[in-house]
């Protein structure tokens, strides 16, 4: 059944939507993210236009992250004051970052960026996963190694405007939550996603939060980032489909309890392994399209 | 088989029409003047139809919305296809069709096909900046019509019209199912001995109905608020999922 989108001014057929909705819910159960930085290349891939893809994600992502957060704060999970001083950062950086995509929009440059942005991201990620995966399945034939320092202090822990978390029992700089907070807000402005996947090591490696706090309080602050990204892009660039991201949304919701029901009964270096090929692969398409001669040198946009 | 019985009886008093008024040299009507997208919408044919004083040609040129576009050309720079070069023409029409009863060239001669613009070839497109070299504005233009042909929206042949006798004439106007949106234009000419004895435009009013056209409508007209809208809609669809699993 094909449906018509009024902002992306494209039909598409609206059980392939809510399946793509439901796949990417599925695996973003499994493995605990947020699917945004699948969701944006696969509608691309589908045929939505760049910006409206980006938009749209963003505006989908506000319906997974309040889902996912109210999950983590039943459970008390969520570390607010952490979670503020993030989303200070985070939304002078969607401010910074709608303004800066509305400027690649007129320049016509804003397809090259997300897909180098992309092809990047997933690429050095994708890599890095499957590094992590390869480790651990040697790590399971040859047994106890010794353990590395739990906590270490380096340079990042003397910045000054020292500040107590209490839930996460840290006493460390604001700063590095709030700048943390600014790349990852213009990350989504830029791309559509909602960074969980770039903002959940950060917090665990270099905030140094204890990892039962981190998906709860870094879901928090993506409810708030890709809110504001969702409306300056109404404004800014008027690229949000709202029909677009209910479909995807409904289909979201039943893949991700499906997702993390099934997530339960897998390995978990297995699914690590899985992740880390879907990444790279996703990785590798989208530099093949930048870097393969284009079927069409020209394209044609007509202005509003 | 209403429609048809409509158009034989519009047909049968325009005839008759044209027979009391012999001043009156063309005439020429749609089955429609509305096309209505709506969300399953698949394309849509639309007849033309009408009637001459007496022997002769009749061509059409269908013209849909005008807007301002930019073409722009990738080059490889660092081993990446990037855009390098963007070139705006205004006044470019979203839709482009002709329709003739005979071979073009057979009936007007070039200096009539390209004052009425009628033929891809005679387009007249406004290159935006006015000091461009010619070349540079060739490439593009070559590069605007191979585009919208290829979406569809610009004909590459000229479609047929059929004459019944030599008064009546009709052809059908088979629109894509991306169809852009506005108003379009259609002009119907009438040639004898090669030159233009006179000409008729009719519009035609394509637009989005229902659902749909209200949203895109309300998201360019109160864009703060339809962001709002989006973000409340979207957290509120979240709330909703998490509630069955409250005491998981």
């Amino acid at each position: 059944m094909d449906i018509y989108l009024p902002i992306a001014a494209v039909s598409l057929n609206g059980l392939v939507l809510l399946i793509l909705g439901a796949a990417v819910g599925f695996l973003s159960g499994i493995f605990g993210v947020g699917g945004g930085f699948l969701m944006t290349p696969l509608l691309i891939v589908f045929g939505v236009p760049h910006a409206v893809a980006v938009a749209t994600s963003a505006n989908q992502l506000v319906g997974a992250s309040v889902s996912g957060a109210l999950a983590h704060w039943r459970r008390g999970n969520v570390d607010f004051a952490m979670g503020f001083v993030m989303l200070a950062g985070g939304l002078a950086g969607s401010v910074l970052g709608v303004w800066f995509f509305a400027l690649l929009l007129r320049f016509g440059q804003a397809e090259t960026v997300v897909n180098l942005s992309y092809a990047l991201l997933l690429g050095v990620l994708g890599a890095l996963m499957m590094i992590e995966s390869i480790r651990a399945f040697l790590r399971l034939r040859q047994p106890a190694l010794p353990r590395r320092k739990l906590h270490q202090h380096t340079w990042l822990h003397g910045l000054p405007f020292k500040m107590r978390f209490r839930r996460s029992k840290l006493y460390i700089s604001m700063l590095l939550p709030l700048g943390l907070g600014f790349v990852v807000g213009m990350l989504s402005a830029i791309m559509g996603i909602g960074g969980g996947f770039v903002m959940v090591p950060a917090m665990i490696y270099i905030l140094g939060m204890p990892t039962q706090t981190v998906p709860g309080t870094s879901l928090f602050q993506i409810i708030f980032v890709s809110a504001a990204v969702t409306v300056l892009q109404a404004i800014e660039n008027g690229t949000v489909d709202i029909v677009l991201a209910l479909i995807l949304l409904l289909g979201g919701v039943i893949g991700a309890q499906l997702g993390s029901r099934f997530g339960t009964r897998l390995r978990g270096e297995q699914l690590r392994a899985a992740l880390a090929i879907l990444v790279l692969g996703m990785g590798l398409k989208l530099a093949a399209d930048l870097t393969v001669e284009p079927a069409q040198r020209y394209t044609l946009e007509a202005l509003p | 088989m209403r429609r048809a019985a409509a158009i034989l009886a519009f047909l049968a008093s325009l005839l008759s029409a044209a027979a009391a008024r012999a001043e009156q040299p063309l005439l020429a009507d749609l089955s429609e003047h509305l096309v209505a997208i709506t969300t399953g919408f698949t394309g849509a044919s639309v007849v033309l139809f009408g009637a001459t004083d007496g022997p002769g040609d009749v061509v059409i040129v269908v013209r849909g919305p005008e807007r301002e576009m930019v073409v722009r050309r990738k080059s490889r720079i660092a081993g990446l296809w990037v855009n390098t070069r963007q070139f705006a023409f205004t006044g470019v029409p979203t839709y482009y069709a002709v329709f003739s009863s005979a071979p073009l060239n057979d009936i007007v001669p070039q200096a009539v096909q390209s004052l009425h613009q009628i033929g891809l070839a005679n387009l007249r497109l406004q290159p935006k900046s006015a000091a461009a070299d010619p070349d540079t504005v060739a490439d593009f233009r070559a590069a605007l019509l191979d585009d919208q042909q290829r979406a569809g929206v610009y004909g590459d042949n000229v479609g047929k019209i059929s004459f019944l006798g030599d008064r009546l004439f009709r052809t059908t106007l088979d629109f894509p199912a991306n169809l852009p949106t506005g108003t379009y234009f259609i002009e119907v000419l009438l040639i004898r001995d090669q030159a233009v004895v006179s000409g008729q435009t009719t519009p035609l009013v394509v637009s989005q109905i229902g659902v749909d056209a209200e949203v895109g409508e309300f998201a360019d007209r109160w864009s703060l608020l339809y962001g709002i809208i989006a973000v409340v809609v979207a957290a509120l669809a979240g709330y909703l999922a998490s509630l069955p699993f409250r005491h998981a």
